[in-house]
């Protein structure tokens, strides 16, 4: 039996296994070796802890940003920097922050222990979480190596056009900020994609959803919120780089765009992205309390509903950062409400806690004490957001230093105190030694104190008149000794923040051996060893409570569970030719199949770097640089699909069809990750469709658009040939499910040919307007509107030249009706997004 | 300055939004200041309060049920009961506590639903529906968009300095000027606003909120100023490299004083009153400061720069970068780079005597 420095002890008959299979199973599931093995792991023990430390390290680069920032507004005038590096370093010190620090910790935080929280014993897509930790680095340095060209972005890590824009920053550094952080935001939404699926498809048996750790839950919110929100961001950087690389005219005025199109987009995902960040956070205090207060969470059901209700409700008050702008009262007082609205799932969460630490039996520990500063720190954010929600007030205090005081309460107060929690809780599990009470407890007040000097002044500056992001000001207007106050707290804090490296670092020396369960504590993840294995979970535990090892006496099944013990009997200590792990039912979590995993490969980090290495080349528009970095990226997907020997040996062991009593293996259709994964990819599509849309009807509200009538000669053609790949997708797919393989070979070769033909009428839309899209803000909408149609039908290209040749090659292969029914997805989609399309950009102008 | 201890305070209002923004403003923080103390209090409370029992390292089962369905699992996986431990009694090295386990139940959990229920829903929304009502109020006062005014001007928001256009009855432009708008004490200014370049924001946080000044796109609200005196301002929208050297000026004046001024703003400049002067003319025409901005009464019409017709009359220079007086104005010319990096005005290399001569000049433009 698995040991850690504690034993672990569970009697039961389940967890008995012989030696000779325990250690084939270890092996399989074992470390790459050597440096090449460095690059060519994908487990999420050792990924998700480099991601930690990786976005650890942009956190202190981030926060030394600031303390340059304050140092220069310590006194009246001072010339510590020049305005443009002030300019470059709250540019950098912002988007740092939210790009490269929260939202890649949280998922780091996710991929390490969501697997164990769940029971199962890696993510869905291994290469996929490490492809993103690859890209993520690759996307952060890039930003950074503009620094080291003198040309670091300096509009803002919210690049207002057109300040941003081509005319009024013509350097390349908002161009290093738009790819870096398109790759380091398209690495997010893939990290996002691969969470949400892991919470639904991979869990242990009996974990249904009233059951999850409430961590999960909010990673299921996460998720969702990143794919509606990042999507519209992503789109957004793309039309700023398009105008900026003088190719559109998306927010230019004088060709017709708009510069408010641009914070709409942004804000549209900068509002949520508040709550993205701090949802997680919610989650990790919620699974923190109970432990500390020595009972379960009052209001589960409660707790999980306010959490799904801020993520709805913070889609609709992303204007209240646009009160300034000049919009009607009617949208203000829309906006405005809204923004009151999210103080009562907020005040639920709170009392939830509150109601929890009354009824338990408080232990003060060091997480405990960062949960209670986070409330106070918090609910003090939360009182100055429902100020700046009241439209009047904001007016005077929007980007003044007064919303500098709120959102860092908020953010600070919010998300970094219950990650100081979150660390004191979960690094013993990571390190396996416990870290310092003392040096904690003394982290925590040096923090909780000199945050407040450091930020409670700021409101006052505000008030007093202070504008944001200005780089010096001058005597006599009543700033100076709160400014210095400031700074003073903030080097405080700073260095306080960072004590957690010195606490880790004696941690990993002195500690104390941690054992398994340090915090005698309920859920899944603290039944591993300390640090956990990479073959985690060689036993499938069985959950019959949200605080399993508070309430159950075993995790082995019960008499009653005979059926389920049966059914994962090749998952106990098993297989161990391949990796294996279980797939449930999304709502109860019963067994349905088994998924063959990948072992390490190279692929992930090959592909990475032919990424960063595309984007460079987009960056200085060189061919030279261009075409290699596609050849890889090229070359790496092939790698990365090619099919491996695992997988046969999984095909032949288990079976897609082996019989009653027994679960299928999962690789073709819904039952199956991939077929997912494909629905989290269409839906980040119809989410970018949709971003183009509203964005073509909001450069049109005024009169004059369209400003030509469009010609609808090809774009009809396109619409026939777009019903046509409907009925043929329908044949193929029909085809797949009935085993006629005549119908699937005729069905494909004929979609292959049609979605190849739609390219020329879809071209000679385009063509047939006549117009430039530099030139034309109207121009530019079409023009991105028929490229994403153009991508959609090259995107099923591919799929179905995949499935052509499985069905050629291999047909009797169920991998080949597997890429079959993806591309059935595809197919399907590509029609319905062109009749949208159809529909918006020709029948509705002939209609008005 | 006129020496006011807060030229920039959104807490010393003198116009009729500003104090109606405060008045919500002061509604707003007693509120906030009750919830941060009922929130607190709550919560230490629950740390705090004293409890009848000592911490143990055992986590309390949440309900009798739960209690029933343990001991139904244990019977049902043990025969002798009591061998088999929970998991929990195995554990907890950092909790340093007793290990005893005990079985004792927790309060009714529905009663706690019910203070969350009170606390998380039903008191926001008393609280939040009275405050939604009084911000709709308030805004229609700050906006007083019902109030006709008595005068209109424009403004116009550039790299990093304001150029401030008074208009006629007409609506057209009579005369310009820059960073320094004037307005009668008592009376309703509407003030439009536009761009030039990127996005700025109009803020005079004594008299009112502030507004974007967005290229492609016509802003307006009301300003009145309530007392005389100076009303500072300044660019609330990063718009680049000198975002914090665009302030500006407000001066409230009693109304024959606000007309008299206006009424010489809008003559053309005054003429070179000696030949020092003359040839201080001379040398603006010619030395291409003529290229950028315009003085009125003379060939330079240009209007990339500030109109520089009554530049004399200015409290100061480069939007409140200094004070308006000779040798801040020739160090200005010498080398403006020095003084506002990165501002659009190129350093303009000049013979000592020529600058003398146009330093006089431009002192005379009264």
């Amino acid at each position: 039996m698995e040991t850690g420095t504690v034993p672990r002890v569970d009697t039961h008959p389940y967890f008995e296994v012989d030696e000779a299979r325990s250690r084939e199973f270890e092996r399989v599931w074992g470390a790459a070796r050597g440096i090449l093995g460095y690059l060519r792991e994908i487990n999420n023990i050792p990924i998700a802890t480099r991601y930690i430390f990786a976005s650890f390290a942009f956190f202190l680069v981030g926060g030394s940003f600031a303390l340059l920032m304050r140092t220069q507004l310590a006194v009246p005038q001072s010339d510590f920097l020049d305005p443009r590096t002030y300019n470059q370093l709250f540019t950098m010190h912002g988007t740092t922050m939210m790009f490269l620090f929260v939202i890649p910790f949280i998922e780091a935080v996710a991929n390490y222990f969501l697997p164990l929280m769940l029971g199962t014993r890696d993510l869905p897509f291994p290469r996929m979480t490490t492809l993103a930790l690859w890209t993520y680095i690759w996307g952060g340095l890039f930003i950074f190596t503009s620094f080291l060209f003198g040309e670091a972005p300096e509009a803002g890590w919210f690049a207002y056009v057109p300040l941003s824009n081509r005319e009024f920053s013509p350097g390349l550094g908002m161009d290093f900020w738009d790819i870096g952080l398109s790759v380091a935001e398209i690495a997010a939404m893939g990290a996002g994609a691969e969470l949400l699926i892991a919470v639904l498809r991979m869990r242990a048996p009996g974990q249904a959803l009233h059951r999850l750790p409430i961590f999960a839950w909010a990673m299921i919110v996460f998720a969702f919120m990143i794919i509606f929100a990042f999507t519209p961001l992503i789109v957004g950087t793309l039309m700023l780089e398009l105008d900026r690389k003088a190719l559109t005219s998306f927010f230019v005025p004088e060709n017709g765009g708009d510069p408010l199109l641009w914070q709409h987009l942004f804000w549209f995902f900068g509002h949520p992205e508040v709550y993205i960040m701090f949802i997680p956070a919610l989650g990790m205090v919620s699974q923190i309390v109970p432990v500390f207060t020595r009972r379960p969470l009052v209001g589960y059901p409660l707790v999980v509903m306010a959490m799904i209700a801020i993520g709805f409700v913070s889609f609709g008050l992303w204007v209240h950062h646009m009160f300034a702008t000049g919009l009607s009262p009617t949208a203000l007082g829309f906006f405005a409400a809204a923004s009151l609205l999210i103080a009562i799932p907020s005040g639920v969460q709170i009392f939830a806690w509150i109601a929890t630490i009354w009824t338990g039996r408080p232990v003060w520990r060091t997480p405990l004490l960062f949960v209670v500063g986070f409330i106070l720190i918090f609910v003090m954010g939360g009182v100055t957001g429902t100020m700046v929600g009241s439209v009047p007030f904001d007016l005077q205090v929007h980007d003044s230093f007064f919303v500098v005081a709120h959102f860092h309460y908020v953010l600070i107060g919010g998300v970094v105190f219950p990650f100081y929690a979150m660390l004191y809780y979960w690094m013993p599990k990571v390190t396996g030694r416990l870290l310092s009470e003392r040096l904690g407890k003394w982290q925590f007040w040096l923090m909780f104190v000199s945050f407040n000097v450091a930020f409670f002044p700021m409101h006052i500056l505000g008030l007093l008149g202070m504008p944001r992001r200005i780089y010096t000001y001058e005597a006599g207007l009543g700033w100076e000794t709160l400014n210095l106050v400031s700074t003073v707290g903030a080097w405080v804090f700073g260095l306080s923040a960072s004590l957690i490296a010195v606490n880790l670092l004696w941690s990993l020396k002195r500690g104390k051996p941690a054992g398994a369960n340090p915090w005698n504590a309920g859920t899944l993840e603290w039944w591993e060893p300390s640090p956990p294995p990479n073959a985690q979970f060689k036993f499938i535990p069985f959950v019959r409570s949200r605080d399993p090892l508070w309430d159950q006496t075993t995790l082995g099944p019960l008499p009653e569970e005979e059926h389920e013990e049966r059914l994962i009997e090749p998952l106990r200590s098993a297989p161990t030719r391949w990796r294996g792990a279980l797939i449930v039912s999304a709502l109860d979590a019963r067994p349905i199949a088994i998924v063959q995993m990948p072992r390490s490969t190279i692929w992930p980090f090959v592909m990475s770097v032919g990424f960063v290495t595309t984007f460079a080349g987009l960056l200085v528009e060189n061919l030279w640089i261009l075409g290699p970095g596609l050849a890889v990226i090229g070359i790496s997907i092939i790698g990365w699909f090619w099919p491996d020997k695992d997988q046969d040996a999984a095909i032949e062991e288990i079976g897609t069809d082996p019989g009653p009593g027994k679960l299928p293996l999962a690789i073709a259709g819904p039952i199956s990750n991939g077929w997912w994964a494909m629905l989290v990819f269409l839906l980040v599509m119809a989410t970018a469709l949709a971003t183009f849309i509203a964005s073509y009807f909001y450069l049109g509200d005024g009169p004059g658009w369209p400003p030509v009538a469009p010609p609808a000669r090809s774009a009809t053609l396109a619409t026939f040939v777009a019903v046509a790949v409907a009925a043929t997708t329908y044949i193929f797919a029909r085809g797949v499910r009935r085993k006629t393989l005549r119908a699937r070979r005729i069905g494909l070769i004929a979609t292959a040919a049609l979605a190849l033909a739609f390219l020329v009428p879809a071209y000679g839309a385009w063509t047939e307007l006549g117009l430039r899209a530099r030139d034309s803000a109207y121009a530019s909408a079409v023009v991105t509107i028929l490229g994403f149609e153009w991508l959609m039908a090259i995107v099923l290209l591919v799929l179905v030249a995949g499935s052509i040749a499985w069905a050629f090659g291999k047909p009797k292969d169920p991998r080949g009706d597997g890429l079959a029914l993806l591309a059935e997805l595809q197919g399907y989609f590509m029609t319905g997004s062109w009749a949208v399309v159809f529909v918006v950009l020709y029948l509705l102008p002939r209609l008005w | 300055m006129d020496g006011s201890p807060w030229p920039q305070s959104a807490l010393a209002p003198d116009g009729p939004a500003a104090r109606a923004i405060l008045e919500i403003g002061w509604i707003l923080t007693g509120l906030s200041v009750f919830v941060v103390l009922l929130v607190a209090a709550a919560l230490l409370i629950a740390v705090f309060r004293r409890r009848d029992y000592e911490a143990t390292a055992a986590p309390l089962p949440v309900s009798p049920d739960l209690v029933r369905k343990i001991r139904g699992e244990r019977e049902s996986l043990d025969p002798t009961p009591g061998e088999s431990l929970p998991l929990e009694a195995q554990a907890g090295a950092g909790l340093g506590l007793r290990r005893d386990v005990r079985c004792e139940t927790l309060p009714d959990d529905r009663r706690s639903v019910r203070w969350i229920l009170a606390g998380g829903v039903a008191f926001p929304v008393v609280v939040l529906v009275p405050l939604f009502v009084l911000t709709m109020r308030s805004l229609a006062a700050v906006y007083a968009r019902d109030v006709e005014p008595d005068h209109t001007i424009e403004v116009v928001g550039r790299q990093f300095w304001w150029e401030v256009h008074y208009l006629d009855g007409a609506g057209n432009r009579a005369f310009e000027t820059a960073n320094e708008i004037h307005v009668p004490v008592g009376r309703t200014v509407l003030v439009r606003l536009l761009s030039a370049d990127v996005i700025h924001s109009f803020w005079v946080p004594r008299l009112a909120g502030k507004l974007d000044m967005i290229p492609g796109k016509v802003n307006q609200f009301r300003i009145r100023a309530d007392a005389p005196g100076e009303y500072r301002g300044q660019c609330a929208e990063y718009c680049g490299l000198q975002h914090a050297k665009m302030a500006f000026l407000v001066v409230a004046q009693p109304e024959e004083e606000f007309r008299a001024w206006a009424a010489r703003q809008a003559l053309p400049a005054a003429q070179p009153a000696d030949s020092l002067a003359a040839r201080g003319r001379d040398v603006f025409l010619s030395s291409g400061c003529a290229a950028c901005h315009a003085i009125r009464g003379t060939p330079a019409a240009a209007d990339l720069g500030p109109d520089l017709t009554h530049l004399a009359s200015r409290r100061t220079l480069a939007a409140l970068a200094m004070p308006n007086n000779r040798g801040h104005l020739a160090g200005w010319i010498a080398d403006p780079q020095a003084i506002k990096p990165g501002n659009l005005m190129p350093a303009v290399p000049l013979p000592a005597a020529d600058l003398q001569a146009l330093l006089h000049y431009l002192e005379g433009l009264r």
